[in-house]
């Protein structure tokens, strides 16, 4: 008993038919705070005293580095849960969160970069922080080529799962680089144990930009792993009987 | 605290000389982001077309064995 839900987990299709209502909302909750973020870091957050306007790039920059990590502990998580329970709809969310992670990764990456132009004078420098998250990339990337490496999907999950744990070591060298190796990045200004030495100003829009990206990741790993759902189950009557419907015109 | 920072929307693209930098990175983003929003639904889309394909193909193969039970399709 209370076990029933972990079992019915393991069905692709109750999840399938599960989450089905829980994308609209998503989809307008995560377009919303986006948008009222962006607007309020871009227009009505003042201006940073030392970078001036170059700063604005942080409403994005650091959600998506937050992502990144968050994203890689959900692929590493549902990697080991489909090793050790042999649970499907777990490997199929490790396959899917593997190229959402490294898109996420890239943002962080590439807007660093922009950031670090005006600000360093510098597009690129082999700082402990930068190097680890490239390292991140690599990682996500190496997962998404094993996926495609193996015939067979079992062989391929297990074989991506094993690197998605192993690289779980770069994670608290990417949180700690900043204080370990104090070169250039600087470190964290948002601080859950202490005061923040960020202002509320700047805060709450920066919060809204944060919240809005995990809707965001939620609602993508959810599109994604649903569609992922249907392809693997393409050969089974409800998958076609959902087909049928599509064509005779109802909403899927 | 909710003060409009620019005196015109030129400034605004200007960001006193760092415009370029931010609305670079705040176009990358969108882009990235619509493709994480769309590509999954293109794959669900080309699936549900290949499964309504296949599905008229079974369909006319049956009426074809036996033409007089058939006659819906």
């Amino acid at each position: 008993m209370g076990w029933q839900w972990f079992h019915r987990l393991g069905s692709p299709r109750w999840f399938y038919e599960k989450t089905d209502a829980w994308i609209p909302w998503l989809a307008v909750v995560s377009f919303a705070l986006l948008a009222v973020g962006a607007i309020w870091g871009l227009a009505f957050a003042p201006a940073d005293m030392k970078q001036g306007n170059s700063y604005r790039i942080i409403y994005i920059h650091v959600p998506a580095a937050f992502l990144s990590l968050a994203g890689y502990y959900i692929m590493a998580i549902s990697g080991a849960i489909g090793l050790i329970w042999k649970m499907k709809l777990a490997d199929m969310v490790m396959k899917c969160a593997a190229p959402i992670g490294a898109v996420f990764t890239f943002i962080s990456l590439v807007t660093g970069a922009i950031w670090g132009k005006p600000t360093w004078g510098t597009w690129w420098v082999w700082d402990a922080r930068i190097t680890s998250m490239l390292v991140l990339l690599f990682l996500y990337l190496g997962v998404i080529a094993l996926q495609q490496a193996y015939q067979h999907q079992d062989t391929a999950n297990k074989a991506s799962a094993i690197l998605a744990l192993v690289g779980t070591v770069n994670i608290p060298i990417i949180y700690k680089s900043v204080d370990w190796w104090y070169t250039l990045h600087q470190p964290a200004t948002i601080k859950f144990t202490s005061e923040s030495t960020i202002h509320p100003s700047m805060l709450y829009p920066l919060l809204t930009m944060v919240i809005g990206f995990y809707c965001f990741y939620a609602l993508v790993l959810l599109i994604s792993t649903r569609t992922e759902v249907l392809e693997r189950e393409k050969k089974t009557r409800w998958v076609n009987e959902l087909a049928a419907a599509k064509a005779a015109g109802g909403k899927v | 605290m909710m003060k409009f920072q620019f005196e015109s929307l030129t400034e605004l693209m200007a960001m006193s000389g760092h415009g370029p930098y931010v609305w670079a990175c705040y176009g990358i983003t969108l882009v990235a982001l619509l493709y994480l929003v769309i590509s999954p639904l293109r794959r669900r889309k080309l699936l549900f077309e290949q499964l309504k394909r296949q599905q008229r193909i079974a369909a006319h193969e049956r009426a074809g064995q036996n033409t007089v039970e058939n006659q819906e399709s």
